[in-house]
């Protein structure tokens, strides 16, 4: 296969909304809604702060008019996306809806379900999360057993979810359940894809708390649990025919090279503006990387934009996105590592390290594993 | 952004490649014979001066169709000097100083060299590790004083100490002694030493990234071939890794340098723009190589550690290719600085900017 990143440059459009999404950053922080230089202190979602978001129009923003969206091109809300991310703005409880679950019900929802779910997405007022992985079931999604046996007028769900992030602040899911038993010719067989008000009786939720201390993700446990006919997303068994266009996004955008980003901004600031020649080179190194991550991402963004289906090119960015900002809270510490004790902001620095690099392991984890990546890299390239 | 033209252009160039060059055949032949015909093709069909309007004796191609030409160079791994001949076109170009046929080069080729011009007019100083400085019939130079000249120089007025880059191409010391340019013209402002080593980088980094891509394919191409324990060794989790890694590699390095490339063509001056996307294009091609070569080489075992098969001559080019012009560690120091200057503040603004 070729592949290809053409560079795309973002439209002018696009500076324009810049500007405005930075002095909508200004303006939440000078008024305390979050502190962008403190991650990991405060909360990471803000139900009032999504509204506001969803006011500006900064949400749902390449959906439908139609269903509360703004008909905006996916470069545009790529820059919404990387200024809210870099500065580590509390997104938390609209981002999922607006990244993956919009678009799942955009193109597989009954119309009276998209009519009432989208505006609300796109006003912030909803939180959606995902439910795949159980405690069998993880990278291998098809062996979830989280079942739906059909009754009068729906289905009835049973079984369990973990690792499900929000789902304690959450208002849907989107949840992956066994309809059927896979057959011998397809393993894949069997799964549906089911909108869920996480509302309904028979669903506890037990929190799970992260090794940096946080609680971000939960086990989700139904007990006949009802779902209407209506909320069947695509065909019954058949979600494994529906993953396509939607995972490029997901893998491809600015959030899967600039979670630790922070550490980068605070040793800049640590170095003073004549650093040694060994740190300059370090810092040099890490400049022309994330230089590298972000033109191939902007590069996807366009080729989704331009209705392309970028699969091995999406992937390629997340694998190398993620080792990246895995390891660069750790490349970081070595090249502040002679800085002098008196540095005006090492205490900041060390205290973003160490969020940093707790943070660090789950980057390569969470929405699909490096090795797991690179398999569908390896398919693309004709090994598989 | 990639343009119809592109493709006429850089097809040209693949199919004369393909025809005279074949990485294959020359690997295998006996003597230089393949050289002449080939060089013959690339100045008839305009690739060599592509820089050069037609004005200064060149085809007037854009900047963007000259980075394709230099990109399929490199996935051909073209063993003549044909990226150094268009950036002495570029660099000529550059004073309004008709270009010559044949071969050139470009001096200084090393971000640490200088050349100097006296008040006489003539030039002095040392060029080291000037690529293909032997094969040349000219050298275009860029030299420093208080009036910086862009010079075209006859060859045998310099003095040449042979060297070799890994590849075994050659890579020259230079040595200028009051030489007399056959024609010289002011430097414009906006062509310093800095920007000569920038269009270097950016020239290398394409040449790295169209290596690249054909290592990835040939290493593709093997691991489906290739069989161990009764299976191509394509089907090993270990090997499909490894080859994904490459093509992660690959694509880095093919997306900053069309980027640089873009960013170059677009350009009015080496501005901040320019120093970022080049810099970073040469810095991480670089690293893309080192990585990529070692990859590649695991992938093929021991054949592809021998002289007889074609991997080398892509391998050991993207990593001689990475000491031209400013190597990786040089041009990160450079930028590490620029943005420490510039602070902690600007930095954000600055990389969203491109
Ligand atoms: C912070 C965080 C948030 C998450 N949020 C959610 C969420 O909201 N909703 C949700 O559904 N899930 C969520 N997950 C779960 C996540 O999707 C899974 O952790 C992930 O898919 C891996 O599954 P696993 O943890 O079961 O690991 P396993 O699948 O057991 O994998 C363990 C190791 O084995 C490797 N491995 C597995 N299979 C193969 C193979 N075929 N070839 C090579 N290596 C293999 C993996 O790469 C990994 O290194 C979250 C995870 C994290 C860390």
């Amino acid at each position: 296969m070729m592949l290809r990143f053409d560079p795309i440059r973002l439209p002018p459009e696009c500076e324009t909304l810049r500007r405005e999404v930075r002095a909508f950053l200004a303006e939440e922080i000078a008024a305390g809604t979050f502190d962008p230089h403190r991650p990991g202190h405060g909360d990471s979602h803000n139900r009032e702060f999504s509204r506001r978001v969803g006011a500006r129009g900064w949400i749902g923003m390449t959906w439908p008019k139609r269903y509360g969206g703004h008909e905006r091109s996916h470069l545009e809300r790529y820059v919404v996306t990387e200024e809210f991310r870099v500065a580590n703005a509390p997104v938390r409880l609209h981002f999922v809806a607006d990244r993956q679950s919009g678009p799942i019900l955009l193109k597989y929802a009954p119309e009276h379900i998209k009519l009432d779910i989208l505006p609300r997405i796109c006003r912030g007022e909803l939180c959606f999360v995902i439910g795949m992985s159980e405690p069998g079931s993880g990278s291998d999604l098809f062996a979830a057993k989280t079942k739906a046996t059909k009754v009068d007028g729906g289905w009835r769900i049973n079984g369990t979810k973990t690792w499900t992030s929000n789902a304690h602040i959450a208002d849907y899911m989107l949840g992956l359940f066994r309809t059927s038993p896979p057959t011998k010719e397809n393993r894949r067989h069997g799964l549906t894809q089911f909108l869920v008000d996480m509302k309904s009786p028979g669903i506890t939720v037990n929190p799970i708390i992260q090794m940096t201390g946080q609680h971000d993700f939960n086990e989700v446990v139904f007990e006949d649990v009802f779902v209407p006919d209506d909320h069947v997303l695509g065909e019954v068994d058949g979600a494994w025919k529906q993953a396509t266009s939607e995972l490029a996004y997901e893998r491809s955008g600015p959030e899967r090279f600039l979670e630790t980003f922070y550490v980068l901004v605070e040793l800049i600031r640590a170095l003073g503006t004549d650093p040694d020649r060994r740190s300059a080179e370090g810092l040099g190194r890490l400049v022309a990387q994330l230089h590298t991550l972000r033109r191939m991402s902007v590069s996807v963004a366009g080729m989704l934009q331009a209705g392309k289906e970028p699969v091995v090119e999406g992937s390629i960015v997340k694998d190398l996105g993620t080792l990246w900002e895995q390891k660069l809270p750790h490349r970081v510490r070595e090249i502040a590592a002679f800085l002098a004790p008196e540095a005006a902001n090492r205490t900041s620095l060390e205290e973003q390290l160490a969020f940093a690099i707790t943070v660090a392991p789950k980057l390569t984890i969470q929405g699909g594993t490096t090795e797991i990546l690179r398999g569908i890299i390896a398919r693309g390239l004709g090994l598989r | 952004m990639a343009r119809e033209s592109d493709h006429i252009v850089a097809e040209t160039a693949a199919r004369i490649f393909a025809d005279l060059a074949d990485p294959q055949t020359v690997n295998r032949a006996k003597d230089g014979t393949w050289r002449t015909p080939l060089w013959r093709a690339l100045a008839e069909a305009g690739l060599a001066l592509a820089w050069v309007p037609e004005s200064l004796g060149g085809a007037g191609a854009s900047m963007a169709d000259g980075f394709e030409i230099v990109r399929t160079a490199g996935r051909y791994a073209v063993p003549v000097p044909l990226a150094e001949t268009l950036a002495a076109g570029w660099l000529l170009t550059q004073a309004g100083i008709e270009a010559p046929a044949g071969a050139m080069s470009v001096a200084p080729a090393s971000p640490e060299d200088r050349i100097g011009v006296g008040p006489d007019g003539t030039l002095n100083g040392r060029a080291r590790r000037v690529p293909f400085a032997q094969e040349a019939g000219h050298f275009a130079v860029l030299a420093e004083g208080a009036q910086p000249l862009i010079a075209l120089v006859h060859a045998g007025q310099c003095r040449l100490d042979e060297g070799r880059n890994l590849a075994g191409e050659p890579a020259d010391a230079v040595s200028f002694d009051q030489v007399k340019p056959l024609k010289s013209a002011p430097a414009p402002a906006r062509v310093d030493t800095t920007a000569l080593m920038l269009m270097g980088s950016v020239i290398r980094a394409m040449q790295t990234a169209g290596a690249l891509e054909t290592v990835l394919s040939l290493s593709v191409a093997y691991a489906n071939e290739r069989v161990a324990f009764e299976r191509p060794i394509g089907k090993f989790q270990a090997v499909q890794q490894n080859l994904a890694r490459l093509a992660g590699e690959t694509a880095a390095a093919l997306a900053v340098a069309a980027s640089a490339a873009d960013t170059i063509a677009e350009a009015q001056a080496f501005d901040e723009a320019v120093r970022l996307e080049s810099a970073s294009a040469k810095i991480r091609c670089a690293e893309a190589a080192t990585e990529g070569a070692a990859i590649a080489h695991q992938v093929f075992g021991a054949i592809g550690f021998t002289r007889e098969h074609v991997l080398h001559r892509f391998t050991l080019r993207m990593l001689a290719w990475r000491d031209d012009f400013g190597n990786e560690s040089w041009w990160a120091a450079e930028l590490g600085r620029h943005i420490a200057r510039r602070g902690a503040d600007d930095f954000w603004p600055l990389v969203a900017s491109r």
